[in-house]
């Protein structure tokens, strides 16, 4: 693995951290605490027309994999809102994959505006880390699909135009074999959405399909063939598209609180031995974090599947990540746990935030158990556990 | 890795588990030296390969740290890391001498201060012939007799206290703190990658023994408890290659690197050391214990190999500093722009 990026590489970054300097205002940034939607259209599309969205979709267009974890990476660094456009050009990848032409026109095309989101569907309430069990039913009448079901943890499913969703077409052969994807319009009738508040200001969603009636043009990939489509999006993920760096933010926020704060013996936090071994294992948790994720985009690029390393980036930036903000809350004390715009709030209530949202970071996107079960399997060669 | 790079793998790959390993490791106590695959290395040249290409050497940085995960990974009893970053300085002084070139006498490093002309726990003290070390700001070279008697210790290494006299002053001032230093980070990440070593080989060894143990009618290795318990580890030794690489990228660079902790962009050569020593270190004191710990009552025997390894990983990880005084260092370097100190 080469150190040293590319000139082309380079040159991307910077422009990605230009565009940040020039639009990411912290107008923005309170907006999506406040609302609990970590997605801006007009920040979106303002990417899109700086010709920076295009390069966002792993696996379409001139872009590479490297590129495309720098400018998740910018972005996360820089606590943009990209969750939304996260999984929009997830959902961009799959179609640019397997998608019809109509996919193609009807849906791409309008992701690469900015203008429109996707959300997934695939957990439910009685299945999340086993999702090939899932239940919600497509079934074909005539030359249509009817669909019915429940959907969990449909993040931005408010803000979508369509959603990816996994369905059971085929209760007959083994689990695996019988499932659908579609990408279904959320103006579909028959679609409720009902929020889901979290302990940390990120919302998300359940979605409900009473029967929801779709033409087969919305099918993506072959009927029964849903797992390959879940394959292909794992696939593209990488670990690539942020969420492998959340403690440098973090890290930003707690050198400025710990640099304007006095410690007990009334010296500056920042003086304070103990906060500043945390600062420094912080600091190489982050590079190794860093350096995880830039492997995985390198194997990609090279035409590789980084699957089991991306798992390793994953289950490390995530467990560190929670680590790193629980020793930096209690080094807070009591101010540690004040939120969002309460006075004296350790770090304008950064800390409080972080240590609320870290605990989901280790379990969607596959859990770290998930996760480890890929690298016992998959890389140590351990027999299958379950 | 270039195929020049390969290739280095191969050869000492091949050396090491056929010279050393934990047989030549264990005949080693208590001396923690093996003398005879030091004279089959030396006869490689190895000693001589971190001097620059017209003493008979060439590699860099880079290439060093693939020997030393490979003498890592067999516990080698040999000075190697010590005896190339001596090397390396003494020809920058013109006091290479051809006996160390070729490895007929040791030269080793003392890692930390000098105290009162005694040097405390030098690494290589049991064997060294030739010993670089810093006293304030002079640096100073003992030509002297090695004991070739170790202070009985945890990893079975040759540590010896040695007393500095008649030492010669081999340079001053701001020569000598930055000759030191640039020794001291070419140390720390070569030490960083024998501990890679000695990480990717318990781990190796820990889930074929994990296949091969049955209980309750089965290999433990089937077992979810020991499985998640080992799949956190080949991600922490790969993460350790991946930041000793690139220490020894930016130390091999002519630039000088920079430091933006806030944006998480390091490619300052001392700082990434450091940071390699940290982590490197702590990854193979968390692989060998769950190493030990899956091997059972078995793993704290004698008889098996994974104890060498947990012993060894404690004593390289803080022969030098405990990792939190190495926290405490790179935190000035981090820090030093930054804040109110």
């Amino acid at each position: 693995m080469d150190f040293e990026l590319s000139e082309k590489a380079i040159d991307f970054r910077s422009q990605v951290k230009k565009f940040i300097e020039n639009n990411l205002t912290s107008e923005i940034i309170s907006n999506m605490h406040e609302t609990g939607t970590f997605n801006d259209k007009s920040f979106n599309e303002a990417l899109a027309s700086e010709g920076l969205l295009a390069g966002a979709v792993p696996g379409y267009g001139d872009r590479d994999p490297v590129e495309l974890y720098l400018l998740f990476n910018e972005l996360e660094k820089a606590g943009a809102p990209y969750d939304g456009l996260a999984v929009t050009m997830l959902v961009a990848g799959i179609i640019n994959a397997v998608g019809t032409e109509f996919h193609h026109e009807e849906i791409l095309k309008k992701l690469l505006t900015g203008k429109h989101n996707c959300c997934l569907g695939y957990s439910e309430p009685d299945y999340g880390s086993d999702v090939a069990s899932i239940t919600t039913k497509a079934e074909k009448v005539g030359d249509k699909w009817i669909i019915n079901g429940q959907k969990m943890w449909t993040t931005m499913a408010h803000e979508s135009d369509w959603v990816l969703l996994l369905t059971r077409t085929n209760s007959e052969v083994p689990k695996h074999k019988g499932m659908t994807m579609f990408l279904v319009p959320m103006a579909t009738p028959g679609i409720e959405i009902q929020p889901v508040p979290t302990m940390a200001s990120e919302r998300t969603n359940a979605t409900f399909y009473d029967n929801v009636e779709v033409e087969d043009q919305w099918r993506l990939g072959e009927i029964d063939d849903g797992w390959s489509v879940m394959g292909i999006a794992l696939a593209l993920e990488r670990g690539v598209m942020g969420g492998t760096n959340p403690a440098v933010p973090l890290l930003k926020h707690v050198l400025n609180w710990a640099e304007t704060t006095p410690s007990k013996n009334e010296s500056l936090m920042i003086n304070n031995n103990l906060m500043r071994e945390r600062i420094a294992r912080t600091a190489i948790i982050n590079q190794v974090g860093q350096l995880l994720t830039l492997r995985a985009a390198w194997i990609a690029a090279t035409g590789g599947m980084p699957g089991v390393e991306g798992s390793m980036a994953k289950i490390y930036a995530s467990e560190e990540y929670q680590k790193v903000v629980g020793w930096f809350q209690q080094m807070a004390g009591a101010e540690g746990l004040l939120s969002f715009g309460a006075e004296d709030a350790a770090a304008f209530g950064w800390i409080d935030y972080d240590a609320r949202h870290a605990p989901v970071t280790t379990i969607y996107g596959g859990t770290s158990e998930i996760n480890r079960n890929n690298i016992a399997e998959r890389h140590l060669g351990l027999p299958r556990s379950r | 890795m270039n195929a020049d790079q390969e290739a280095i793998k191969d050869v000492f790959s091949s050396f090491f588990v056929e010279q050393t390993g934990p047989e030549s490791a264990r005949n080693s106590i208590p001396l923690g030296f093996d003398l005879k695959a030091w004279k089959r290395l030396s006869e490689t040249g190895a000693p001589g390969m971190g001097v620059s290409p017209p003493a008979g050497g060439g590699a860099s940085l880079s290439d060093l740290v693939i020997v030393a995960e490979e003498a890592g990974s067999q516990i080698a009893p040999l000075p190697i890391i010590d005896h190339v970053v001596t090397s390396r300085v003494l020809e920058k002084l013109d006091l290479l001498e051809e006996e160390v070139l070729t490895g007929t006498l040791i030269a080793g490093l003392v890692v930390r201060p000098v105290k009162n002309g005694v040097a405390k726990s030098v690494p290589t003290g049991a064997i060294a012939n030739r010993l670089i070390a810093l006293n304030e700001d002079k640096l100073l070279l003992l030509a002297d007799e090695p004991p070739n008697k170790s202070l009985p210790n945890h990893g079975d290494l040759p540590i010896a206290h040695r007393v500095i006299k008649n030492a010669d002053v081999i340079a001053e001032g701001r020569e000598a703190t930055e000759l030191f230093d640039r020794a001291l980070n070419e140390w720390k990440t070569l030490i960083s990658a024998f501990l890679v070593g000695i990480t990717r080989s318990s781990i190796e060894i820990t889930v074929e023994y994990v296949k091969d143990r049955h209980q309750f009618g089965k290999p433990i290795g089937s077992f979810q408890s020991v499985q998640h318990g080992l799949a956190d580890l080949p991600g922490l030794c790969d993460g350790a290659r991946l930041l000793v690489n690139k220490a020894a990228w930016a130390g091999d660079k002519e630039i000088a690197g920079a430091i933006n902790l806030t944006d998480n962009e390091i490619s300052d050569f001392a700082t990434l050391a450091s940071m390699s020593l940290v982590f490197a270190g702590e990854t193979s004191l968390h692989a060998t214990d769950r190493g030990l710990h899956y091997h059972g009552g078995y793993g704290f025997s004698e008889e098996y190999d994974i104890q060498l390894f947990y012993r060894r990983a404690r004593a390289w990880s803080q022969i030098l500093n405990s990792p939190s005084e190495e926290c405490l260092d790179l935190a000035d370097l981090l820090l030093k722009d930054i804040g109110a100190e």
